[in-house]
């Protein structure tokens, strides 16, 4: 019921929104939890294992029980905290885990089954007959046991990612965290305060406990000490505030993940530009933790029932949503705090008049009442009833039993400090024995400043003083001065209990709500041998759902060391991981979908070349054509065949600029090249160009390129487009770290220049349209470079060829890349050419034996590739002493040959492995492999290259290709690995 | 992870990419032992705590950094750009 209290909310904004197809009203600010609370509905959920009728345990995002689904389509999130999730018009709610109606649940039979179902059922029970595991077992338990599930709609739910950076960190806004972000904020610090959730100020004590200024003379109330405190911070510019925010995960370095509901709190038809989570990485130099403490359950017989719920969650209820939770509430606790929490409730009017009776139990026979309610001392709750939501209690008090009729029952066994992210670098809590709680190591993480109830100071003058503590010590750090800012007082008295992790009664006593792991569970999987707190949570699933254990791994661990016999620092906790609640993964991929994935390179032919039809194929980043289609052809082998024969017979243009450019300069720039190369550069006389061959230190091939002269300390290095970000790093390595003696600076330029290569029998007769000054044969030999003019505009010219044809690269720079290139396709149609894409240039380059990273990968040597000659004995290069290694120089290892097969229509596939023609085609046999392949139009067959043992000797023997995967065999004849042209006369003429 | 770049101060270690041990910048002459040139391209200890590494400023300035940190902690003690370590 709501009733009227210091409830801050606003009944004049009604919301109406759906649970399972019910309307509900609620107000703006509710929690989907406390709307279902105030209109009586105490069932939202069904148990994970034996289908229980589960209610709302906790307030906050450690929720086991009250799991739900929003939305629906696209937008369906499932397993949602219905203790976090806020209420807006249109909201769609659902309960999860259950088949039929959430009050008739069929699968509640699991429950009598019990007997059967306890830790290590699955283990123990499916192990035969074998094949039953994947088709039969696992589809019925994944059926039976399980939360909420994925929509499987592609796109909605919209995320985001966003960076913060700050001086000082507040984790928490409760008293201690603002009080240590109003002393750093006061100190000139960038705070940033972050709080889990949608308002500021949520202690985990709640009861008035005034606050007086350091002089005495103002009290204030806690809340009006927060409201006070935080109005002021508000009012700072160094000063930024983030609700509904948890941090989730402490990296390295002062990093911080946490996940923001931007928007899950309203509308999305009402706000569709909102995303509805955000990921933020928050780099913070110094860090206050002030995530206060979870209250600590206890462990009965049927304790887990709807209307069994936390003290502080009740509280919470009452104070942040005008909710009571009962009208004949019982409570079941161990200290003085929430007996002082109890009787101040009851002393308010609103509530007084409210309820009807209040019971107290406390295990402490000492325990005295603080207020107008009935305290059974001595005694403990040992049995519940009530089907779908809790009716009665029994209790126990010596040796005599009553039941007691109540319609909430409110826990109370202590603190648990929020500890949890101290220990995502690794660090383990310790066990304070005085206290009976974990509390954060020293030190835990560097910058990290635990202070307030997550460092196990209870008391509101201690965490006023913690807080207030932590933070000139952050501001130290920074070199920030003492603001002087006074530290109010107030009361010391904290805690004072007992801590009753279970009672001794008959019956199932439920520690993990969420996994369905009782006390029994825990025991049992000691008796079995798995003692170690570590096997205890795989055994039983003890800690292993959404909740990651937040209400039971303390409770389950006491358990596990009474039931061996060791002490609870001795049994250890398991450890704790990021994130602290669960992501989505939508929200930690935010901004990687689609085009976000990777940054797309494209050439300035780009669009030109998506205008003429042709379908782009990715090139590490970069994005290039696969083939031109001309009218009439079906299949891409009829355009590459076409554009093939076109650049053999007449003129075809290729954009080549994702080829890395590399600028080398300065008066060693030739011996630099001399080092990274194993031939030599500095011999290369001014406008020439060399073929070069690039090892790394382990003697095997890297990359190869041309290199050509523009001036006497000036080269232009061109690579691979797959290796260029290598190369190019390998080259700052080399000038920076390995031959700083050299004077010599390297700079990529694949982005400043546009480079087009024009091959075929017209391409001088083309280039001649275009250039201001036109060539003639002797002017501009094969390998030539210079400057030229293009339309007036200066470009370089270099006569390299990998078609084997007449060819010539022009390069211009980028921002006349797009002219350029439709100027030269333009021209070679007009001469029965044109331009031509990635599949035609790998047949042109196969019919030559050019080599590209398929032959290249990586395990090959200069050797390997019949580039022997290439190595030059006459200096040291980067690889030359690991290359002269005997093992590299076998002639029995793999090497490169050329393949053709026996028949004319044989099919030769990548891949595929060789072997001696008569032996078997098993491992054991096998000779080599097929690198590339290609079908030769100009040849009328298909040829490949590959790598053959004792390779160069066998020329002219026949072996097989066998392709086990696609079932293929081929007959082939091993030639050399250049198929047309073998004295290389066309790319001269 | 922030890496302390010489040139552009405190950077966020994704903008860097490890090319393992510092030891890659001492390379023996081209005519030493093959015990050497075994040791320089293969052999390298796996300390727990302060190591120094080799990383690349690619997403950066491209200086090449050898970079002092603690295996064990992950805390980086120091950056210094490997052509003044190479030089010295």
């Amino acid at each position: 019921m709501r009733i009227d209290t210091n409830w801050r909310g606003d009944p004049a904004e009604r919301i109406v929104f759906t649970f399972n197809g019910q309307p509900i009203e609620g107000y703006r600010g509710d929690t989907v939890a406390a709307a279902l609370l105030a209109k009586g509905i105490r069932l939202v959920g069904r148990s994970f294992k034996y289908h229980r009728p589960r209610g709302i345990f906790t307030a906050g995002s450690e929720e086991p029980n009250a799991l739900v689904t929003i939305g629906s389509g696209a937008d369906q999130m499932p397993n949602v905290r219905a203790t976090l999730q806020e209420i807006h018009d249109g909201l769609e709610v659902r309960s999860q885990n259950h088949i039929g109606p959430l009050q008739r649940d069929l699968l509640a039979v699991n429950d009598l089954l019990h007997p059967f179902l306890g830790a290590g059922f699955y283990y123990k029970t499916f192990m035969w007959p074998r094949s039953f595991w994947e088709r039969v077992y696992e589809p019925v338990i994944r059926r039976a046991a399980g939360l909420g599930a994925l929509s499987h709609d592609h796109g909605g739910a919209r995320s985001e990612k966003a960076f913060a950076h700050c001086d000082v960190l507040v984790i928490g806004a409760g008293i201690t965290g603002i009080m240590a972000a109003y002393v750093a904020a006061r100190a000139g610090a960038d705070v940033l305060l972050v709080d889990e959730n949608m308002s500021l100020h949520n202690r985990h004590r709640h009861f008035d406990d005034p606050i007086r200024d350091a002089q005495g003379i103002t009290h204030f109330s806690p809340e009006d000490f927060a409201f006070f405190y935080l109005n002021a911070l508000q009012a700072m510019p160094n000063v930024r505030i983030m609700t509904r925010t948890t941090v989730t995960g402490i990296y390295d370095g002062g990093s911080y993940g946490a996940l923001e509901r931007t928007g899950l709190h309203l509308s999305p038809d009402a706000h569709p530009d909102l995303p509805r989570e955000t990921f933020w990485r928050i780099r913070a130099r110094q860090t206050v933790l002030a995530t206060g403490a979870l209250e600590r359950p206890i462990a009965f017989p049927n304790n887990d029932r709807p209307g069994i719920m936390m003290l502080s969650a009740f509280m919470r209820y009452v104070d942040g949503f005008g909710v009571l939770c009962g009208r004949t509430p019982s409570f079941f606790v161990t200290n003085d705090d929430a007996h002082r929490v109890i009787a101040g409730l009851i002393a308010r009017p609103e509530i007084a008049q409210a309820i009807r009776r209040c019971t107290v139990i406390d295990p402490r026979p000492e325990a005295r009442a603080q207020g107008d309610y009935r305290l059974i001392a001595g005694a403990e709750v040992i049995d519940t009833r009530g089907r779908h939501g809790l009716r009665e209690i029994t209790v126990r008090q010596g040796g005599s039993q009553q039941r007691i009729e109540t319609d909430l029952l409110a826990l109370s066994g202590g603190w648990n400090p929020t500890l949890h992210l101290t220990c995502h670098l690794g660090a383990r809590p310790v066990w304070n024995a005085e206290a009976a709680m974990f509390v954060p190591a020293q030190d835990a993480v560097p910058g990290l400043h635990p202070a307030g109830a997550c460092n196990g100071t209870l008391s509101t003058g201690g965490c006023l003083r913690d807080g207030h503590t932590t933070a000139l010590r952050a501001i130290a750090v920074l070199g920030l001065a003492d603001p002087g800012v006074p530290v109010p007082q107030a009361g010391e008295e904290a805690g004072n209990g007992v801590a009753l992790w279970q009672v001794q009664a008959k019956g199932r006593a439920w520690l993990d709500l969420a996994n369905d792991v009782t006390t029994k569970d825990v025991a049992q999987s000691a008796q079995e041998g798995f003692a170690s707190v570590e096997h205890m949570k795989r055994y039983t699933t003890q800690g292993m759902a959404p909740d990651q254990g937040k209400s039971s791994n303390i409770g389950a661990l006491a358990i596990l060391a009474d039931a061996t016999g060791r002490s609870i620092s001795a049994t250890g906790t398991t450890t704790y991981r990021p994130p602290f609640v669960p992501l989505t993964m939508g929200a930690l991929g935010a901004g990687g979908e689609g085009h976000g994935f990777a940054p797309e390179r494209k050439m300035t032919s780009h669009a030109a070349t998506v205008a003429r039809g042709a379908p782009m194929i990715e090139a590490g980043l970069w994005y290039r054509p696969s083939y031109f289609p001309a009218p009439g052809e079906t299949t891409w082998q009829q355009a590459c065949d076409r554009e093939v024969r076109m650049v053999r017979q007449s003129v075809g243009v290729v954009d080549v600029s994702s080829l890395g450019k590399i600028d080398i300069q300065g008066p060693d720039a030739g011996a630099f090249l001399d080092f990274v190369y194993t031939n030599t550069f500095s011999t290369l006389p001014v406008g020439r160009v060399r073929y070069g061959l690039m090892l790394r230190e382990d003697g095997h091939v890297m990359d190869d390129g041309t290199t050509a002269r523009l001036g006497p300390d000036h080269y232009v290095m061109t690579t691979t487009t797959a290796a260029a970000g290598q190369v190019m790093a390998h080259l700052e390595l080399v000038a920076q770290g390995l031959r700083p003696d050299l004077d010599v600076r390297v700079i990529s330029v694949t982005e400043q220049w546009a480079q087009m290569s024009v091959a075929g029998p017209l391409a001088r007769s083309l280039l001649n349209g275009i250039l201001d000054t036109p060539l003639d044969t002797a002017g501009f030999p094969f390998m030539a470079c210079g400057a030229v003019r293009v339309h007036g505009i200066e470009a370089r010219l270099f006569r390299v060829s990998f078609s084997g044809e007449q060819a010539f690269e022009v390069a211009v720079p980028a921002r006349f890349g797009d002219a350029l290139y439709r100027d030269l396709v333009a021209r070679a149609e007009a001469l029965g050419g044109g331009a031509y894409g990635l599949e035609a240039l790998n047949v042109l380059r196969l019919e030559k034996g050019f080599l590209t990273h398929a032959e290249m990968h990586g395990r090959v040597t200069a050797y390997d590739l019949g580039l022997q000659g290439m190595m030059s004995p006459k200096k040291d290069y980067i690889g030359k002493p690991a290359a002269a290694r005997p093992g590299l120089l076998e002639p029995g290892r793999e090497r490169l040959v050329g393949l053709k097969p026996v028949d004319q229509g044989g099919i030769l596939t990548a891949g595929a492995r060789l072997f001696t023609k008569g032996d078997p085609h098993t491992r054991p046999h096998d000779q080599g492999y097929v690198t590339s392949v290609g079908s030769s139009a100009t040849l009328g067959h298909m040829i490949g290259l590959g790598f053959l043992r004792h390779g160069p000797e066998r020329m002219g023997e026949a072996i097989t290709l066998v392709d086990h995967l696609r079932g293929i065999q081929t007959p082939c004849e091993v030639c050399a690995p250049v198929f047309f042209d073998q004295d290389g006369g066309r790319a001269r003429g | 992870m922030l890496i302390p770049c010489p040139v552009c101060g405190p950077r966020d270690s994704r903008e860097f990419t490890c090319k393992g041990h510092a030891v890659t910048l001492a390379r023996p002459q081209a005519d030493a032992p093959p015990e050497a040139w075994d040791a320089y391209l293969h052999l390298r200890d796996n300390p727990a705590g302060p190591t120094r590494e080799l990383w690349h400023h690619n997403a950066g300035c491209t200086a090449w950094l050898v970079v002092e940190r603690n295996t064990v902690t992950h805390a980086v003690t120091g950056a210094r750009l490997a052509g003044e370590v190479a030089a010295r």
